[in-house]
């Protein structure tokens, strides 16, 4: 078991192994979207309230939820490669932090375009969830940002690792914050999903749509991951040997 | 040494870098005057902006105000570990067998003396032009105490990331106002509350607890963060 | 005698480039490690490894047996690093920076007039140090080194921007301070004439 974990931080087994994972984490994937998208869009009865209108729920939850999943992604692994330096660890960080801020913007656009029919407008404040995410979008931007600025791999690495494990603590803190402050507003609409008991035919594709998107979040992760490796390691014999050898990076 | 011994000598660290920032701020009164005539300039631009109509300051002015108070604390906390970047000192830092996180409160504590503090005295002469009540005055600075404490900590972290590097001045601002969000949101609408007779004991717990709970990680990632920039 | 303070395979990356693998020596008391080579051959961030500010990429150092990996308050508490940043504050007076040196680390009871004087910067002593000139700050910080109470120096360029009594000066303390059985790690690239038994390292 250590033995697999420890080759785990190896770049070149890695390497491999992701490129073995990721079509089991592709094809269900993309089934379970596929069913998803069926059933969320023809299957699941139209909502009492809100019409067809709801149906971008399928998109606008997953992406919500995976916005903030990639964030504890990328805190917990540049924390495990700032505390056991493992170079790894960081590119995973790395990898994660544009994915997790394209689902953030996805959840912001579907949110607002959820909005405008609801509540007339393609922004309400009153919402916590997409305050909450706007922020999120700055958190991830400030971690890319400081990636940027410093040039030294090594020295962004770590130094981004303090920024995102000081971020990871503040995120249940400003969910908090907003969400008591939206509270304050009076006739607030709070989104709820799908009122206080979802019926099953729309709740399936629901959580179906969750979980493929989860596995699509981890296939992207490990091809970015992937091509983070071979950057960092363009210099190393094995991904010289790689590239010779004709099969190239897949 | 004793571990009583070993406690005394980090107080003794922590007070004496505070004394020597608190000395190089007596010596450039700027650095402490600037920030406080910003955050009356800032707060000025809203009625200019707006219009003076005495509703709209009355209900503005807390937001107004908090807004004024944060900008002007990101405008000091950018210039926190530079001159000691600059002129070797942080290397002296980090070679000192005194604690690196000791310091780092420290220079936290003489920042929030020279930048928070200020603020706090000063906020009541600019919420008088917003037609603040002093009932209202006296929790828009107690809530300006407790979170300019929780500002110069989080603000010590993101400068200490972003010390000597080009733009770090936005990119400072880039990283803390995200992670500053709960403060100005209690801070602010806490203050609202008094104005509109509800309890403000929630807010004022919310900030305190927050002012601790930053207290407990910002020394140690500010340490982190002096070694990993100072490479 | 035994080595006080031991490198054992020492690797440093900065950024791409290697600057030196598997580079191990020891020093023991009464010597000097002198660090030769050209500008960028790695000396600084030799130096700068050793004191602790920059990482290794692999390999380990003891002081008096001791990982300082897991002993760093004592080793630091042992040395005494002098750079090509003076470390001093410009606002502050001489005086006021020597004073503070006190919270940083423990200082000997030597006067400091006595320091001072033998350094020939003691009429400055209340300037502020933006008023001096770049050897006088030099000097203010070997005023540093000599008051603190450790055996390990870390000098990087001791000799820079002083003149030839300035020079000989650094000569003559670093010999004093290996006769009282201190250690002295130098980085230069100049000619030195120090008693003492000295390890060179060619970078």
């Amino acid at each position: 078991m250590w033995k697999f974990i420890h080759q785990l931080a190896s770049p070149p087994h890695f390497f491999r192994l992701a490129a073995r994972m990721l079509p089991w984490l592709v094809l269900p994937g993309l089934l379970l979207v596929g069913y998803a998208t069926y059933a969320g869009l023809f299957l699941a009865p139209a909502d009492y309230q809100q019409g067809d209108a709801f149906r971008i729920i399928y998109v606008h939850v997953p992406s919500a939820y995976l916005s903030m999943l990639a964030y504890m992604i990328m805190a917990v692994s540049a924390g495990i490669g700032l505390i056991w330096r493992i170079k790894l660890s960081h590119a995973v960080a790395a990898a994660a932090a544009p994915i997790g801020a394209w689902f953030t913007f996805l959840a912001l656009a579907t949110g607002s375009i959820w909005g405008k029919p609801m509540w007339g407008t393609w922004w309400e404040w009153g919402d916590p969830r997409l305050t909450s995410e706007l922020i999120m979008l700055f958190l991830y931007f400030g971690y890319m940002a400081l990636r940027g600025a410093i040039d030294d791999t090594t020295k962004a690495d770590k130094s981004s690792a303090v920024l995102a494990l000081v971020g990871a603590v503040n995120v249940p803190i400003i969910h908090f914050s907003v969400e008591w402050w939206s509270s304050l507003h009076q006739g607030a609409t709070l989104v709820k999903k799908g009122g206080p008991a979802m019926d099953p035919a729309m709740l399936y594709p629901l959580l179906a749509m969750i979980l493929g998107f989860t596995l699509l979040f981890g296939a992207l992760l490990l091809r970015r991951v992937r091509a983070e490796v071979l950057f960092r390691e363009r210099r190393t014999r094995w991904v010289k040997e790689l590239i010779l050898s004709g099969k190239g990076p897949n | 040494m004793t571990d009583e011994n070993e406690t005394l000598g980090i107080f003794s660290g922590m007070l004496g870098i505070a004394r020597r920032d608190l000395l190089l701020a007596w010596k450039r009164p700027g650095d402490i005057l600037n920030p406080l005539f910003f955050f009356a300039m800032v707060a000025t631009l809203f009625p200019l902006a707006v219009g003076p109509s005495p509703e709209q300051l009355e209900l503005s002015g807390p937001a107004v105000l908090w807004v004024a108070a944060l900008l002007a604390m990101l405008l000091s906390l950018n210039s926190l570990f530079l001159s000691d970047y600059e002129d070797g000192s942080l290397d002296q830092m980090l070679v000192s067998p005194m604690p690196l996180s000791a310091l780092a409160l420290g220079k936290t504590l003489a920042h929030w003396l020279t930048s928070g503090l200020p603020l706090v005295l000063v906020s009541p002469v600019v919420a008088i032009t917003f037609r603040m009540p002093f009932s209202v005055t006296g929790v828009l600075m107690l809530t300006l105490l407790l979170g300019t404490i929780s500002l110069s900590l989080l603000g010590a972290v993101g400068a200490a990331l972003t010390v000597g590097l080009y733009r770090g001045t936005a990119l400072l601002s880039l990283l803390i106002l995200p992670l500053a969000m709960p403060v100005l949101i209690f801070g602010a609408r806490t203050v609202s509350l008094v104005a509109s007779g509800d309890g403000v004991a929630g807010g004022l717990y919310f900030l305190g607890a927050y002012a601790v709970l930053v207290l407990s990680f910002s020394p140690f990632a500010t340490a982190a963060a002096l070694r990993i920039s100072n490479e | 005698m035994t080595a006080k303070l031991t490198a054992d395979e020492l690797t440093l990356f900065r950024g791409e480039r290697c600057l030196f693998q598997g580079l191990s020596f020891a020093l023991s008391p009464g010597e000097l490690l002198l660090l030769e080579g050209r500008n960028g051959s790695g000396k600084t961030s030799l130096m700068r490894a050793i004191a602790g500010l920059i990482e290794l990429e692999s390999g380990e150092i003891f002081w008096n047996g001791e990982p300082v990996r897991s002993n760093r308050q004592a080793f630091h508490g042992s040395l005494v690093w002098m750079a090509h940043r003076v470390g001093l504050k410009a606002d502050l007076t001489l005086v006021e920076n020597l004073k503070f040196e006190a919270h940083l680390r423990a200082q000997s009871n030597q006067d400091f007039d006595e320091v001072l004087q033998r350094l020939g910067i003691d009429r400055l002593k209340r300037l502020p140090i933006r008023s001096l000139s770049a050897g006088q700050q030099r000097r203010v910080a070997l005023a540093r080194m000599m008051m603190s109470r450790v055996p390990l120096w870390l000098m990087d360029e001791p000799f820079t921007n002083l003149d030839r009594e300035g020079r000989s000066l650094v000569m003559e303390l670093t010999t004093e301070h290996l006769d009282r059985d201190g250690m002295c790690i130098m980085a230069a690239h100049q000619d030195i004439e120090i008693g003492g038994n000295v390890q060179k390292i060619l970078l």
